[in-house]
């Protein structure tokens, strides 16, 4: 399987991403500039994590814009694979590509620690590794994280099970304590209509080695290597 | 001519560095303070010689890029 991982200026998990597809999972990867204009083959592409254009206006609003951006959106629609994890879930939900968009933290502070996360549903290419209801462990690390989206959005993304993975306790349960940027329904990740595209805001490249503490991460890569393998 | 661009959360949306102003200033005694919105205000130098022309265009920005309209909403001023 052949993963694309999109460099951005300002872009700070790329080589996070590749290192882990490449070196861990023994899978062919290249890094695709932002000013290209194609995916090169790619089965996959991950958009990583960072600070695309210094953040400045919006997370991910110029990001959105770059050359490369054009192809992949082509290529979300032709059913390709697409997961942007972080500042990559800000891309896609400025880009349109997921419905919504993300506020400051209600805390208003950058938040950098591991936490705990619910599987909401497992017949993903993103998921299918998990359990459903599976209580995992990612770190987050972000200033811009709390998801919103409008009434009918949300209406949608529940009735048609678009949401995930959710922000809970050790037991698996949605307590406010445990949603760390105030997201609304503590969602943390979730999939368009046609389930090809994921915005994920933990970060599964820093939980995918023994040495990090967590290899829970590592069964997102993994999902989507299976998938790809039984398409 | 210049351009005013105001971009503001909607309301409703929390808005959680506005709320920690309110609290500030109402913690510095200034009880009147009812709620605080924070917003972003961005200056634009234009060539356009015609106003209807410049505020089609500054329309068109801000639904493109100044505003994202899921969480925004903005208002457009022309300065002479």
């Amino acid at each position: 399987m052949k993963f694309g991982v999109v460099v951005f200026p300002g872009s700070n998990c790329d080589t996070d991403c590749v290192y882990v597809l490449r070196d861990v999972l023994k899978q062919e990867v290249v890094s695709l500039w932002h000013e290209e204009t194609r995916v090169q083959g790619c089965d996959c592409i991950v958009l990583p994590g960072g600070f695309s254009y210094g953040d400045y206006l919006r997370t991910g609003a110029i990001a959105r814009f770059s050359p490369i951006m054009k192809s992949i959106e082509r290529f979300a629609k032709d059913g390709g694979l697409v997961l942007g994890i972080c500042n990559g879930f800000q891309i896609l939900l400025e880009s349109g590509l997921l419905p919504g968009a993300m506020l400051r933290n209600s805390g208003l502070r950058f938040i950098c620690k591991a936490v705990t996360l619910r599987i909401e549903r497992t017949d993903t290419p993103f998921t299918h590794r998990f359990k459903v209801g599976q209580v995992i462990r990612m770190p987050i690390a972000h200033n811009e994280g709390h998801y919103t989206a409008d009434a009918k959005t949300l209406k949608l993304l529940h009735a048609n099970r678009h949401v995930l993975v959710r922000y809970c306790d050790a037991d698996g349960r949605l307590t406010a304590e445990a949603n760390p940027n105030g997201s609304v329904d503590h969602i943390a990740g979730l999939c368009n209509a046609d389930g090809n595209v994921m915005g994920l805001m933990p970060h599964p490249e820093r939980s995918s080695e023994a040495e990090l503490g967590s290899l829970d991460g590592r069964l997102v890569f993994e999902s989507l290597i299976e998938a790809y393998a039984h398409a | 001519m210049q351009a005013h661009v105001y971009i503001t959360l909607k309301p409703g949306l929390l808005d959680a560095a506005g709320k920690t102003i309110q609290d500030a200033l109402q913690s510095l005694g200034f009880q009147g303070v009812k709620d605080v919105r924070v917003g972003k205000l961005i200056e634009i130098e234009l060539n356009h010689a015609k106003t209807s022309s410049a505020k089609r265009d500054l329309e068109r920005m801000c639904q493109k890029l100044l505003a994202n309209p899921v969480v925004e909403t903005y208002r457009i001023e022309i300065k002479r």
